[in-house]
């Protein structure tokens, strides 16, 4: 309730909480905004962020990832690939037990990735085209066989992507209506107690959590509250200790940053590195032309948006791969901003004016502003721009039917080239009905055969190799216009003690969070 | 009541059912006139998809049939009370309505009985101080709230009594978190109501005034109010008996409407307040694409509006016996 500002010393203080870390407390309550309200908790299931954001405290996968995405045990206590490459054991751990008191096995992860996952998940089915069999040797021991060495594999155990479901609650049933999705049944350190709709998610400690001495906090109440102002005015008030990423208006993080007692940090988001960036619709009209597209990657000022309209927090992306996305290429060219060299490459092509359609994401303020920002920047070389303005359906709708000249977009990046680069760019993935293939239309036989390749590579020296060369021929091609690489701050009440201990961050943060009292 | 009056309800009541369906048809198409369908939406929130996850989601909403088909199966459940599942929550929509109803009736209730007492306790003294300071800071003060958005009144109103001052609770219904029972817990709602309430009932408050002032000035003027006074009754007694029952008519009407509005009236002030009613429930829903639970809130609204019209009208003749019920 203190409307007193103390300025920049508050931004340390995340850093200080490290430095001299605690002995770590039990107890207590954290209250966290959920925005917007999901539509379920069964994480692997439904794809949304928030599902993943209260069901990872519910749910887990066999490994854990740091912010530099090397794997750590979790259901799994060790794990080992042979030398080829194409087998891999994993190891469990004991004495887990599930939120309703029946051991955890290997007969549950051989189901959940055998069964239920294949179909469930679509993101997680393309990369089981790789693994041709799945068997459990005994009941704490689980095989992966795959047909090629498929480089990204370790990466597919974060609690989205290949989340453990209990066999004897889910198999045989019809799983997206079984009656436990609405009361699910985890390992995780946190079980649901109870939803009401509208208003809050509740989740209590998991007493017999298999991980000794966590968690510390007793209670997570989820808050749902579907105003950005109020969100604000919630943590103003106390109410609320943690605004995870994107839950509040750009606009209003540096007022609420400031406040006493108030920390924010920007990690938590590198398994995603969520990629901003236009689709370029490379069938028609002036975008078919790649001197065009180079022209409207030298005409954006993007350090400009980046500092105004994110608040500095970020990166300028140069290229499809993110910097903290395994394989990324740190001697990539970057595109400046030159507005005189864009108009040059239009004179070159004999730009005729024809105006384009620019649509913006249907996701808050900050999105209208970049929108708004971009079209004067065309503008401004020459590029006659048209802003159309649609809700979320209609912008789906929109860009999986190709409907658009520019769009913008943001893109998850999932820790490997292989699970969230290559899909925007090959031409297999040219397919209507969806906003997140290769939405843009581009086909270059050469980027084919390097993605397919670079996936199956062994080992990742023979990879980097590969996505290096990828990466130079996209850049010069600019099948779409890259933005930023975002970064979401999460806002929090400096009493919560050691939040982000992840590389998907707020998704599994409270099994290891504790309050300072 | 007598028989007429009873024949004129039924037959009120066959013809609302009626009514209802057609408005349940117009809306089944006028939803799917509207770009996207639920399948896309959930995709595009998915993050990731492919022809197969949209084609099961289609075939588990139903919607791979033609729409004639759809049309037939939606209105054949309604007629069996069936408002069928929401394809984003996997609950059947009457579950999910009847689990926000209270909340919002709650909310718009109470809302509705404070702007009717207030508005017109204000237009009565408003009336009767005709042209003296009293009467100008009433229509002052409503025509303010009459002009106000209601999002900035109800941000502002959160900003002061729950940031600066801090006397009232800015979100949600309920404290979380405390086991409250009781009195308490009774004390605990009433307090999150108060800023809610007062915001979505100013503005029919003000209505309410200023209808009520100027129905009692001009009917103060008639002449069976000047017999009144002549007979040598005492003002208040004209005001209360002549004056105000008189008057109080398009009042009525006006109530009949806001009544209306009970159900889904209250989106912007249950998302400024976190109120978890079922405004929000239909908002959300719209741009989710939600068709089943959509409708659902649909249907629900237009049956109260159906229903508080013929309220309207049975009170209209208990108010003045002059008015008759007959078809």
């Amino acid at each position: 309730m203190k409307k007193i500002s103390v300025g920049a010393s508050v931004a340390c203080l995340v850093l200080a909480a490290n430095v001299y870390a605690a002995e770590p407390k039990d107890g207590g309550a954290i209250n966290v905004v959920v925005q917007p309200e999901p539509p379920s908790l069964m994480i692997g299931m439904y794809s949304n962020g928030t599902t993943q954001q209260v069901g990872g405290n519910i749910f887990e996968g066999l490994l854990r990832y740091d912010k530099e995405l090397n794997p750590h045990p979790l259901l799994a206590k060790s794990w080992e690939n042979s030398e080829d490459g194409k087998t891999w054991t994993f190891h469990l751990e004991k004495d887990v037990l599930w939120h309703d008191g029946k051991p955890f096995t290997s007969a549950d992860v051989v189901f959940s990735v055998d069964k239920m996952l294949r179909k469930t998940n679509a993101r997680l089915r393309t990369s089981l085209e790789f693994v041709e069999s799945i068997s459990a040797p005994d009941d704490y021991t689980v095989v992966f066989k795959l047909n090629k060495p498929f480089g990204p594999f370790i990466r597919l155990f974060e609690v989205g992507t290949m989340p453990m479901y209990p066999k004897h609650i889910y198999a045989g049933t019809d799983y997206k209506i079984n009656p436990a999705n609405q009361h699910p049944i985890g390992t995780g350190p946190f079980k649901f107690v109870e939803w009401k709709k509208g208003s809050y998610i509740h989740l209590t400690k998991n007493d017999h959590y298999h991980v000794s001495g966590l968690p510390h906090i007793n209670d997570l109440y989820w808050h749902v509250i579907p105003d950005a102002a109020s969100r604000a005015v919630a943590f103003e008030t106390g109410k609320i200790d943690v605004l995870p990423g994107g839950s509040v208006e750009n606009f209003d993080v540096p007022r609420l940053t400031e406040l006493d007692n108030t920390c924010v940090t920007t990690d938590g988001w590198e398994f995603f590195s969520p990629h901003s960036l236009l689709w370029l619709n490379n069938r028609q009209g002036p975008m078919a032309d790649k001197r065009f597209r180079q022209a409207v990657m030298y005409a954006m000022d993007r350090e400009f948006a980046k500092n105004v309209l994110w608040n500095g927090f970020g990166k300028v992306a140069n290229g499809p791969v993110g910097s903290k996305t395994k394989f990324y290429d740190k001697s990539l060219p970057n595109y400046e901003y030159d507005p005189a060299k864009a108009k040059k490459l239009l004179k070159e092509m004999g730009y005729d004016g024809t105006p384009v359609r620019l649509l913006p994401m249907p996701y808050g303020e900050t999105w209208q502003r970049w929108a708004e920002v971009v079209k004067q920047n065309l503008e401004e070389v020459g590029i006659k721009t048209k802003m159309v303005s649609t809700d979320v359906a209609g912008w789906n709708q929109k860009v999986a039917d190709w409907d658009y000249d520019i769009s913008f977009t943001y893109l998850y990046q999932y820790g490997d080239p292989a699970l969230g680069v290559s899909r925007n760019y090959i031409s297999s993935n040219i397919s209507k009905g969806s906003s997140w293939n290769n939405v843009e239309g581009y086909e270059n036989a050469q980027v084919d055969k390097l993605f397919a390749e670079a996936a199956v590579a062994f080992p990742d020296s023979k990879r980097q190799e590969l996505y290096s060369k990828v990466q130079r021929q996209l850049v010069e091609d600019v099948p779409v216009a890259w933005l930023m690489e975002l970064e979401f701050p999460t806002i929090y009440n400096c009493k919560v003690q050691n939040l982000i201990d992840s590389g998907i961050g707020i998704n599994d943060a409270f099994g290891t969070a504790w309050i300072k009292q | 009541m007598n028989l007429q009056t009873l024949l004129y309800i039924g037959g009120r009541l066959i013809k609302g059912v009626i009514i209802l369906l057609i408005i349940a048809v117009f809306n089944f198409f006028l939803i799917r006139a509207a770009p996207g369908d639920p399948a896309k939406v959930m995709a595009g929130e998915a993050g990731a998809t492919d022809e197969v996850f949209l084609q099961q989601l289609r075939e588990q909403f139903g919607l791979d049939q033609p729409l004639y088909y759809q049309l037939w199966v939606y209105i054949s459940n309604l007629l069996h009370f069936d408002m069928g599942m929401s394809y984003r929550q996997n609950i059947p929509v009457f579950d999910l309505i009847m689990d926000r109803l209270p909340a919002t009736l709650l909310l718009t209730g109470t809302a509705f009985l404070l702007s009717i007492a207030l508005g017109v306790l204000a237009g009565v003294i408003a009336s009767v101080n005709y042209k003296k300071w009293v009467d100008s800071l009433i229509t002052i003060l409503s025509l303010i709230f009459y002009a106000t958005p209601l999002f900035w009144l109800a941000i502002m109103a959160s900003l002061f009594f729950s940031v600066y001052l801090g006397w009232l609770p800015g979100f949600g219904m309920e404290t979380v978190g405390v086991e409250l029972s009781g009195w308490d817990r009774v004390i605990d709602i009433a307090l999150h109501l108060v800023l809610p309430a007062t915001t979505l009932g100013l503005f029919f408050t003000a209505v309410y005034a200023r209808m009520t002032r100027t129905s009692m000035i001009e009917t103060s003027r008639l002449d069976f109010v000047k017999t009144a006074i002549a007979k040598g009754m005492t003002p208040s007694r004209v005001t209360r008996k002549h004056v105000l029952r008189n008057a109080l008519l398009p009042v009525i009407t006006l109530a009949g409407i806001q009544a209306g509005q009970l159900i889904g009236g209250a989106v912007l002030t249950e998302t400024v307040f976190a109120w978890p009613g079922i405004g929000r429930l239909m908002f959300e829903a719209l741009f989710q694409r939600d068709y089943n639970l959509l409708l659902g809130v649909f249907f629900i609204s237009s049956a109260m509006v159906v229903l508080f019209n013929l309220i309207t009208d049975v009170i209209y003749c208990v108010v003045d016996p002059r008015i008759e019920l007959s078809k």
